[in-house]
């Protein structure tokens, strides 16, 4: 046994290394603009560009667009299927995993093709277009995570038995998916909402390809042309991913806790 | 909730029909619109003339000395982090649940896994860049350290072996997170009875543990190889279009770049499709297989 938990420790610490040296590497580099001594001076630079606003801004609203047209659709279809079309779950799911097995690339060529000026639906004609065609990209590439999170979500509840007891107290359909089955499902909404968050926000393949002025494209711009500032971006990103993934945990752990009060 | 333009639709002839199914319309006409008909519209492109016409020579034309060695350093480049993610992973997720470990180590690790193997694309090659680049940090200290100079041996960041090694920082996260609980449902009684037959730690594992765990290894083998093989982001921020593999050289030709010949692109691309789509079939059958015994 001895020797079993030596060898543990030794795979862990170089998996260890391997992820913390990349990590530290790009802090550490980051730091050096300034020659000679470790400033923030990548970070002034990078917060003060205009376009890195600009581009950022422009991700976040795209992204927070994302979740709500994302909730919008996937939440009452998630119940519809465990109330009325149990039958359907297998189909439905395996349509939700094709994002998964078809590469972002392939299907932003797709739509390149399909909506382009000269089709029966030109999306790409417009600013405004583009931009919807861009959000509804990134449904699709969230949609594996975020209907499993909905569909786990609704696994702990029942469904059935609220669905009546809000019919029974005369409540129409709105009122029963936005009083009634939103609120039983929050957390895993919240959970789908920020992995969303985290994969639109520094999303390149989609927002490059139809030209939209992302926070993708600008960190590869960026990237190309400067030698402190892409680190100094890689840290930010890497916090951003960091908070939504560690804001998961937090309203897990807040439903466990609310679960255990019952 | 129904879709109310779903309800103007005529009804059907029997009164007896259920309406249900019109509460999904929505999201398959949401799959359809932009899922289903764009991946179409690949794939019936690639077998299309430009006038039209149903032919094979867009297939036929990937079979160039170029492409094919885009599809095989391609599929090389997968190959190695998806099993590299894969050995070590595996060994990092032996550590934390049936190493001895202390307890409070596999929750961090757990939650990191969760975080790194979503930090993907572009941030990610700028870390490699900054750590293994020709000015990086690990370069630096085994040049000033320990005068090893890894870029006069033949490494490179911008090259296969860069690649690999930036690939596996979201491949090995992504093992531990599948494998994991497949290793917690190995049961405690099967080494004990192995252990009362006989069986030496290493005859536990031949016979029994990996067996058992086999379907799992090899259907996450196919999910990460399907993972690498259709990553653009990192490819493009670390190499440019230097390394030329084929979700760049589909990124180019599709900014119209290279390749005068639109349908080639639609053959590249329906080749991505085959090759993601066996990775991630064997996946979902050995997952289905897995299922039977870890539970």
């Amino acid at each position: 046994m001895k020797a079993n938990r030596f060898w543990s420790w030794a795979f862990l610490i170089l998996g260890i290394a391997y992820f913390v040296l990349p990590l530290l590497g790009t802090v550490e580099f980051s730091l050096k603009m300034r020659r000679g001594e470790y400033s923030l001076d990548a970070y002034w630079a990078v917060l003060a560009d205009p376009r890195f606003q600009a581009t950022f801004g422009y991700s976040v609203m795209m992204a927070v667009a994302t979740i709500i047209a994302g909730v919008v659709l996937i939440v009452p279809t998630a119940y519809w299927i465990r109330l009325k079309l149990p039958h359907w779950r297998p189909f439905i799911e395996f349509v939700t995993l094709l994002p998964l097995v078809i590469p972002p690339i392939v299907i932003v060529f797709g739509y390149i093709r399909l909506y382009n000026t000269s089709s029966w639906l030109p999306l790409t004609g417009t600013a405004a277009g583009t931009n919807l065609l861009l959000m509804f990209g990134y449904m699709t590439l969230s949609l594996p995570y975020m209907y499993r999170a909905v569909d786990t979500g609704l696994r702990a509840i029942d469904v059935a038995t609220l669905t009546e007891a809000a019919e029974s107290l005369g409540a129409g359909w709105l009122t029963i998916m936005w009083r009634v089955i939103l609120p039983n499902v929050l957390v895993a909404v919240l959970s789908g909402a920020f992995l969303t968050f985290a994969i639109v926000i520094g999303e390149f393949v989609l927002a490059a390809l139809l030209n939209r002025p992302a926070f993708g494209p600008y960190l590869q711009l960026i990237g190309a042309n400067r030698a402190y500032e892409p680190a100094a971006l890689a840290v930010i990103a890497f916090a951003i991913t960091w908070a939504c993934m560690g804001l998961i945990q937090l309203v897990t752990r807040f439903q466990k806790h609310t679960m255990a009060r019952r | 909730m129904t879709d109310p333009s779903a309800l103007a639709s005529p009804a059907p002839p029997r009164r007896s029909l259920s309406f249900a199914w019109l509460g999904v319309v929505p999201f398959l006409a949401f799959a359809l619109l932009f899922l289903i008909l764009p991946t179409l519209q690949i794939i019936t492109g690639a077998f299309r003339n430009p006038a039209g016409e149903f032919t094979l020579e867009n297939i036929a034309n990937l079979f160039q000395p170029s492409i094919m060695s885009a599809y095989w350093i391609s599929i090389r480049i997968s190959f190695a982090s998806a099993f590299l993610g894969c050995l070590i992973g595996f060994l990092m997720a032996v550590a934390i649940t049936i190493g001895g470990l202390p307890v409070w180590l596999r929750s961090p690790l757990l939650t990191f896994s969760g975080v790194a193997s979503n930090f993907a694309g572009v941030p990610l090659a700028f870390a490699f860049l900054a750590t293994f680049g020709r000015l990086g940090l690990v370069t630096l200290i085994l040049r000033d350290w320990f005068g090893i100079n890894i870029y006069g041996m033949g490494f490179n960041i911008l090259s296969f072996s860069g690649l690999t090694l930036t690939y596996l920082f979201f491949q090995i996260p992504l093992m531990i997170l599948i494998v994991t609980p497949a290793l917690d449902g190995l049961k405690r009684e099967w080494g004990e009875a192995a252990a009362i037959l006989g069986a030496s730690r290493f005859q536990y594992w031949r016979m029994v543990a990996l067996p058992i765990l086999w379907p799992t290894l090899l259907g996450t083998f196919a999910l990460l190889f399907a993972n690498a093989f259709g990553a653009v982001a990192t490819a493009y921020a670390l190499t440019g279009s230097s390394l030329s593999i084929v979700p760049i050289l589909l990124f180019a030709q599709i900014r119209g770049d290279v390749l005068q010949d639109p349908h080639l692109g639609y053959a590249l691309a329906f080749g991505m499709i085959v090759i993601t789509g066996i990775a991630n079939f064997v996946y979902i059958w050995l997952r289905g297989r897995a299922e039977r015994w870890i539970k």
